[in-house]
């Protein structure tokens, strides 16, 4: 188990490194000059290449990305071209909010979809599956950015019931945990849960199914245990791979916000990258996919340990 | 696995299979039936629509559902919806099916050679798929259009690169399987030469698993590149295409909310279609997974 869990944060190590890579590279292809960024096209040319030095832009790629790589390893994401301002106090409210969302979500979307699967598997090839199935393809097939759409024009345009943008009343960023706060957050967490939803129904329905074909079961219903002692047998042995389906999930969730953040102006990480892109913000682009990106290694590396730690099967192979 | 191997032997009897198969399903069928109308639509669109799709009018602005002369209503700018989202359909379908396509084929082949001549080329090849895994794929998709700017050219580039990886993955590890079969070590023992058998023994046998796979793909691709131009990265105006339309009716919400919703309807029932489809052809081809 040690070997395993060593193995396995050194495996972390390259994959993160590349992940930070490929942002460094994101103002690289970026079109034009960086440097075009930061100074007037009409400045002249020795201060172009003061600031060029200044910024280490004259140094070769590697040595950028080495001391890139550096300043990010000490908590200094840089500075946002638009604002002036420091990165990260931004981002790191930003992320506060599209965490909360993304738990939001996760929790609404898991358990209806570990609902809908295992009620799915239960009923297999009954109505309740089909009905079950087909909600679940509905809610990966739904641009979700038109759900936000639908949900606002009925629910706030013409019932008047929630609010349909923002995440305050008072139209700060700032969330609390009061009714007056959590009005806002249903309607995005409503519209974000449907691909979790679904996707995690569509693996429980296979999991469930296949653990309840098996004989075990069989023999447990055979020796005359009750439904709900099944079902504990059950959920013990569908749940490291539930895990790790709903782990992948949540860090879609959090990456994956963006256009949902848009729709409903919900002040989160996916609002901050609209507005880098629209300013053509790149450090603040960069910086914001490579914390969520470092978030998702990490998170995979997670689901990985908590489904070995949890299921002996894995372990023993 | 049983199926695939059943190509060698008999193939058409597998195909024979296949379509008395798909042909029973009724679901497959009219899904695969609503999108042949819908392509239809989109390659005649000047000849099936009412109006022109760029000419507006200030007069009849965000006009409702069935009004005279404009079945589906007009848009913020006066210009027929029913022309528009035939011809927004050209844009949808061709970012949304584009980075597919080449992910089948750029993926499909590395993911081959991957599979097939393993050691340190497979290794290259699945540590540099590892590193796009790393990343949540809309992430990606906005990382890359986002700093490349807005086009539809940067947003197929930004989604083949999405969809790449996935398709290598389940193209190596089918590879992989078929390669340790027993005839195909036998063809090798024979003095087959490597080229012969990847195009005799092992093409046929992953090339219709990494195709459902990819067909599974194009549902999510049209939502992402929908999704891209919705956020102001893939199409720019006044080019009719779906999510540049919804974001751009999104101030009508208010006003036209019916008429506003549409294009995110075409985005919907397409992608449900093509997953729908992707689900009848596993099923019908018996591919795992």
């Amino acid at each position: 188990m040690l070997l395993y869990l060593v193995r396995r944060l050194l495996y972390a190590v390259p994959i993160a490194l590349s992940v930070s890579l490929v942002c460094f590279m994101l103002v690289h292809i970026a079109p034009g000059d960086p440097i075009n960024a930061i100074v007037p096209p009409d400045a002249p040319a020795d201060v172009v290449a003061q600031v060029r030095a200044t910024y280490g832009l004259d140094q070769p790629l590697p040595v950028q990305f080495a001391l890139w790589l550096g300043h990010v390893a000490t908590g200094d994401l840089g500075r946002s071209l638009a604002t002036g301002r420091q990165i990260w106090p931004d981002l790191a409210s930003a992320l506060l909010n599209t965490f909360i969302l993304a738990m939001a979500a996760a929790a609404i979307g898991f358990v209806l979809g570990c609902l809908l699967g295992g009620l799915a598997a239960a009923y297999l090839g009954s109505w309740v599956d089909r009905v079950a199935v087909g909600v679940s393809v509905a809610g990966v097939s739904v641009p979700h950015y038109w759900l936000g759409m639908v949900l606002v024009i009925v629910f706030s345009v013409t019932l008047n019931w929630l609010p349909a943008m923002g995440a305050g009343p008072d139209g700060s960023g700032a969330f609390a945990a009061d009714w007056a706060h959590l009005r806002f957050l249903v309607l995005p967490a409503l519209t974000l849960c449907v691909i979790p939803m679904g996707i995690v129904a569509r693996a429980v329905r296979g999991i469930v199914a296949e653990i309840l074909n098996q004989d075990f079961i069989t023999t447990l219903r055979g020796k005359g245990l009750r439904r709900r002692g099944v079902l504990v047998h059950v959920i013990k042995n569908a749940a490291p791979n539930t895990l790790a389906v709903m782990g992948l999930q949540l860090g879609y969730l959090m990456g994956g916000s963006i256009l949902v953040e848009t729709v409903f102006s919900w002040p989160g990480t996916g609002f901050l990258l609209n507005n880098a892109i629209f300013q053509r913000d790149i450090p603040v682009l960069q910086a914001t996919i490579l914390v969520l990106s470092l978030f998702f290694v990490a998170l995979n590396l997670g689901v990985d340990l908590l489904q070995t730690a949890i299921d002996p099967r894995i372990r023993r192979s | 696995m049983s199926a695939s191997v059943a190509v060698a032997v008999a193939p058409r009897g597998y195909w024979a299979g296949v379509r008395r198969r798909l042909g029973r399903d009724r679901v497959t069928l009219v899904c695969g039936g609503v999108l042949l109308l819908m392509l239809l639509a989109i390659i005649a669109a000047p000849l099936v629509t009412p109006h022109s799709p760029f000419q507006g009018s200030m007069l009849r602005r965000l006009k409702p559902i069935g009004f005279p002369g404009y079945p589906l209503g007009t848009d913020e700018l006066g210009r027929d919806m029913l022309t528009r989202l035939v011809f927004g359909g050209r844009l949808s379908w061709l970012i949304g099916i584009t980075p597919v396509a080449i992910g089948f084929c750029v993926g499909g082949l590395l993911g081959i050679v991957a599979g097939y001549v393993g050691g340190g080329v497979n290794m290259l090849i699945m540590r540099v798929t590892d590193v796009f895994y790393a990343f949540p794929s809309v992430l990606l998709a906005v990382a890359i259009s986002g700093a490349l700017g807005s086009g539809v050219s940067n947003a197929v580039l930004a989604l083949t690169l999405v969809f790449i990886p996935p398709v290598i993955r389940v193209a190596e590890s089918v590879t992989t399987g078929v390669r340790n079969l027993d005839y195909v070590e036998a063809a090798r023992a024979s003095g087959a030469s490597g080229l012969t058998i990847v195009r005799v023994h092992v093409l046929p046998n992953v090339l219709g698993p990494i195709f459902v796979y990819a067909t599974g793909l194009i549902s999510v691709s049209m939502i992402l590149a929908s999704g891209l131009s919705f956020l102001g990265l893939g199409t720019k105006p006044p080019e009719p295409e779906w999510g540049l339309m919804l974001n751009t009716l999104r101030s009508a919400v208010y006003t036209q909310p019916w008429v506003s919703v549409l294009p995110g309807v075409c985005i919907f029932v397409t992608s449900i279609c093509f997953n729908l489809v992707s689900d009848g052809l596993r099923a019908a081809m018996d591919v795992r997974g």
